[in-house]
């Protein structure tokens, strides 16, 4: 449809072109411009200019570290060990840790290994921390720019859309979710995933608002760039590093709400688990077994922690204005 | 004037401000009251005023980045105040603007390569090999005096006047007919002013452009343009070719302004200080009646709070006053 | 000219701590302002010029260091306690900003803000310090003055709002103003104004004024004194004659060239300078103006130049030593 609309200017254009100053030092000095573009300086953007004060901050990479090694743990510990999550070991009852039944952190009331369930549960819960972050990320920046961009009647409404999904209380949605669904993992996702885009809309909206009367908004468009064009390649990529900030501190809360989740029974159905579930099953038996809820705890907080100091030190490099 | 390539018409922008309370009267902005010109291919026309005289919001019109509320912009023949968004959109192609900030008007997120191909990328994204349009933003940047080597960097390691040439780069990549220079060099600094302004003027000439310059001092558009427009408070005070606005102002407002840049010769000045105009531009909410520029003009007279002076041919000039002739003659 | 000088600023550093690395926005600067005298600090943006003003009053921002010395009647300000400075600011030495918008207080009344000087300083009763205010108002020429004090900053216009920025500058009738472009954010007839309103308070009050601005224009009109500066060091500084009409240092000839003037013509070319302002993280170890100089010799990229005398006060820091006038038009 474009092709067929424009090709008729456009050979008219080509044929000016074939005469213009432009296209001549184009034909003239191409080989030559070629050769000095070999030794092209490359600029360093914004987000490269951010790592560069990011590697400086040391609380946030020591973060970076801690997390990768999580994450890392996460994903290999399952793969390596002898152990399942789900298996029952009759013959291994809340064993204490220890290095010679070869259950390095004990085993819980079903003679489950700890260490096997405790890297499932961190795959659970950073997978409803980050899974849940994109897709609200996704909806709500792109329910934010269309809203602030397009202004008027159409901002109203999809605002006040967001007004009214902010009304629902939460929790009796969730269980009203999960009551009529049954307990379905992805159910969770969807759960946290629809309330917490609401905030990244607002956030989207606002940034927008501002950045919309910028003079390179208007030059774009006085270039004759489309508004998807505008939207996604002028000012999405400027929206970014508010919207990565954000979305590193939300992961935690998130994290935090799928613990609470769990310990009021609404989360991860066993035998699966999740951080949260681990910490509910260890706070019952805490003066018996007490590893069983310092273990996952730990790793909740480190999670937590590393999670926030990452996004502080987002926040100092990619705004070093605000400091 | 057939051969006019723009010609504006009674052009009119309001900006709507809202009640004063809840029941008071509707406040209206009138940025720009009706100004009509035209412009000639090749042409620079230079527009003069002071904050709040409606120069950029005349620009911005025009490049229709403002909604004008009334009058017509024909360019090329066409209204383009009656185009649908992608008829305007196809516009465009002839008509590209440069801006005053020139680092706020460049993508921080951009590379200056993506920068000046975007109006190649807008139009011929599906026509152009990427090859092409690769060279002729090359070309573009030799041709405003950029390095080759320069393609891949991001505009805010660039200085403001380096960072301007970027911005001339992406509105010429596209060989457009008009340009429409929003105060494009009074963010810079002098020594690099001057640069600029030279460039557009090569530029101008090898490609045959018309200029729309706009500026807030007599002196920087004094030597790019053919003929010179002054602005007050949204209304044409003064069109005339550049040599006879500058010799023989007819506008006391003309003169004013003349009046009072400041001249860098400190022997003249001790000899004749300048004579400031007093007062300030009233509010463009409640403009005066008649006459805008009556509160501040010195020959100011009866008739002029009660008439409204229209733009007439004093003298080779059009000047807004009723007593131009008078004026001149003393 | 007065024998003692009120300020003596003598081979001041600034500098500045940054994540780009070490800024030099000051470099060896050399000064003296004498009593009732009006300078201009002229120089492009990145020249360094408003850290020099700011440096006076000890103003610089937290991550900024000063080395050499600033004497203000013989005490010394670079390392004096805040006490001292508080002592001084505001009092003996007032300052004007660019943009009198940002550097009023927004939620304030105009009187609040006029008097609050005079009351810490002064130590007068409300009444009297409120009689003051509408005194200086009346000075600077705004109309109305009992009903402006009862306004709020938004509610005047851009050069009503500089006018009260010099009514507060002169309020406890310093010895010395410091006005960084004063000028450049209003219009033309309103800059004209403020300027005839400085050159008239300055006869009224005997005040010495130091003024930053990058428009030669501006300083042909009201200074006597002028220093050119260029990538944080002081290039020439002379009377206002001098500068204009014996100038030798090439980027003061450059910068008074590149002025366009009413009644040239279309077709010639305006004067300019090639190349771009120096960044002041990387100066180059040499003369900072060396890179786009015409008169550029194998020697300004090794060493720096110092200030030597031309004739009576006139100084230029330049090895060329040959005559500016006739050297061919430098055109980009």
């Amino acid at each position: 449809m474009e092709n067929q609309d424009e090709s008729k200017p456009l050979d008219a254009m080509r044929k000016l072109h074939a005469h213009s100053a432009v296209a001549r030092a184009a034909a003239t000095t191409g080989e030559a411009v070629e050769q000095v573009v070999q030794s092209t300086v490359e600029g360093r953007s914004l987000w490269q200019e951010a790592w560069r004060r990011l590697r400086r901050n040391r609380a946030a990479m020591v973060s970076l570290f801690v997390f990768a090694a999580i994450v890392l743990f996460a994903v290999l510990m399952p793969l390596l060990s002898p152990w399942d999550y789900y298996t029952p070991q009759w013959t291994a009852l809340n064993l204490p840790p220890g290095l010679a039944s070869g259950h390095w952190l004990g085993t819980d009331g079903l003679g489950r290994d700890l260490l096997v369930r405790v890297a499932w549960g961190c795959r659970i819960s950073l997978m409803v921390g980050v899974v849940a972050s994109l897709v609200s990320l996704v909806i709500g920046v792109l329910w934010g720019t269309v809203a602030g961009y397009a202004g008027g009647l159409i901002d109203t409404v999809m605002m006040r859309i967001v007004d009214i999904l902010y009304s629902v209380p939460f929790i009796p949605f969730v269980i009203v979710l999960l009551v009529v669904f049954g307990r379905e993992l992805i159910l969770i996702f969807v759960a946290i995933g629809a309330v917490s885009w609401l905030d990244i809309a607002r956030i989207v909206r606002g940034q927008t608002l501002a950045l919309k009367h910028r003079e390179f908004i208007d030059a774009a468009r006085a270039s004759g760039v489309r508004t998807p064009g505008i939207l996604f390649r002028h000012l999405i990529p400027n929206l970014l590093g508010i919207v990565v900030i954000y979305v590193t501190l939300t992961i935690p809360t998130l994290i935090l709400f799928e613990a609470f989740l769990s310990f009021l029974g609404l989360g991860v159905q066993p035998p699966m688990t999740s951080l949260g579930a681990l910490v509910s099953d260890g706070a019952s038996d805490l003066q018996a077994y007490p590893y069983l809820l310092i273990v996952p705890s730990l790793f909740l907080a480190a999670i937590i922690y590393s999670m926030n100091y990452i996004g502080d030190g987002l926040r100092d490099a990619l705004d070093p204005k605000d400091r | 004037m057939s051969n006019a390539l723009l010609s504006v018409r009674d052009l009119r922008v309001q900006f709507d401000l809202g009640r004063d309370g809840w029941f008071g009267a509707r406040r209206v902005l009138h940025a720009v009251g009706g100004v009509s010109f035209e412009l000639a291919r090749g042409e620079t026309l230079g527009i003069v005023g002071e904050s709040g005289c409606g120069k950029s919001s005349l620009a911005r019109a025009i490049l229709r980045l403002t909604p004008a509320s009334g009058g017509q912009i024909s360019f090329q023949g066409e209204d383009l105040l009656r185009l649908d968004a992608e008829a305007m959109r196809q516009r465009r192609r002839a008509l590209q603007p440069i801006f005053q900030d020139p680092l706020a008007s460049l993508n921080p997120r951009m590379t200056v390569g993506e920068i000046i191909g975007e109006p190649l990328r807008a139009f011929f994204s599906s026509t152009m090999p990427r090859d092409e349009r690769r060279q002729r933003v090359l070309a573009m940047m030799q041709r405003v005096g950029l390095l080759p080597n320069q393609i891949n960097r991001y505009a805010h390691e660039f200085s403001g006047g380096q960072a301007q040439r970027i911005g001339i780069a992406r509105a010429l990549v596209l060989e457009p007919e008009l340009v429409v220079c929003d105060e494009p060099v009074s963010a810079l600094d002098v020594s690099i002013k001057s640069q600029i302004i030279n460039l557009l003027q090569d530029l101008q000439e090898e490609m045959g452009l018309s200029l729309l310059f706009v500026a807030h001092d007599l002196a920087a558009v004094r030597h790019i343009s053919h003929r010179v427009m002054v602005l007050y408070l949204g209304r044409v005070m003064e069109l005339a070719d550049r040599d006879a606005l500058y010799r023989a102002p007819q506008h006391p407002y003309t003169r004013a302004l003349i009046a009072a840049i400041p001249d860098p010769d400190p022997r003249r000045a001790r000899a004749h200080p300048a004579k400031p105009l007093g007062g300030e531009p009233p509010s463009p909410v409640t403009p005066p009646s008649g006459c805008v520029f009556r509160t501040r003009c010195p020959h100011a007279r009866a008739r002029c709070t009660e008439e409204v002076p229209a733009l007439r041919s004093v003298g080779g000039s059009q000047v807004a006053c009723h007593f131009a002739e008078e004026l001149t003659a003393d | 000219m007065t024998s003692e000088a009120l300020i003596e600023v003598r081979s001041l550093d600034i500098e500045f701590t940054t994540p780009d690395g070490l800024v030099r926005a000051g470099t060896g600067l050399d000064l003296d302002i004498h009593a009732g005298e009006f300078v201009g600090i002229v120089g492009e943006s990145g020249s360094g010029k408003s850290q020099l003003l700011l440096a006076l009053l000890g103003l610089n921002a937290k991550n900024g260091r000063l080395r050499g010395s600033i004497r203000y009647r013989g005490t010394e300000l670079v390392g004096a306690g805040k006490n001292e400075l508080g002592r001084i600011r505001g009092d003996r030495i007032s300052m004007i900003f660019q943009d009198p918008m940002t550097a009023l207080n927004p939620h304030l009344r105009i009187g609040r803000q006029l008097t609050e000087g005079l009351q810490r300083h002064r130590k007068t009763t409300a009444a009297a310090a409120r009689a003051r205010a509408v005194e200086m108002l009346r000075a600077v020429h705004l109309t109305e003055p009992e009903r402006r004090l009862d306004q709020y900053p938004h509610e005047l216009s851009g050069g009503m709002r500089q006018r009260v920025m010099i009514a507060m500058a002169l309020i406890c009738e310093p010895e010395l103003i410091l006005a960084d472009e004063p000028t450049t954010a209003l219009d033309v007839t309103v800059q004209a104004q403020i300027l005839e309103l400085l050159q008239e308070l300055r006869q009224r009050f005997g005040t010495a004024v130091v003024m930053v601005t990058h428009d030669l224009g501006v300083v042909a009109q009201i200074a006597d004194r002028v220093a050119v500066m260029y990538g944080g060091r002081i290039v020439e500084r002379g009377d206002v004659d001098d500068i204009f009409y014996r100038s030798r240092h090439p980027y003061t000839e450059g910068l008074r060239r590149a002025i366009p003037r009413l009644g040239e013509d279309r077709a010639a070319r305006l004067a300019t300078i090639p190349g771009n302002p120096p960044n002041l993280a990387q100066l180059p170890r040499g003369c900072p103006f060396a890179p786009r100089c015409a008169y550029h010799m194998p020697r300004c990229d090794a060493e720096m130049p110092t200030l030597e005398t031309v004739a009576g006060t006139h100084r230029k820091a330049c090895f060329y030593d040959g005559p500016l006038a006739d050297a061919p038009e430098v055109l980009a």
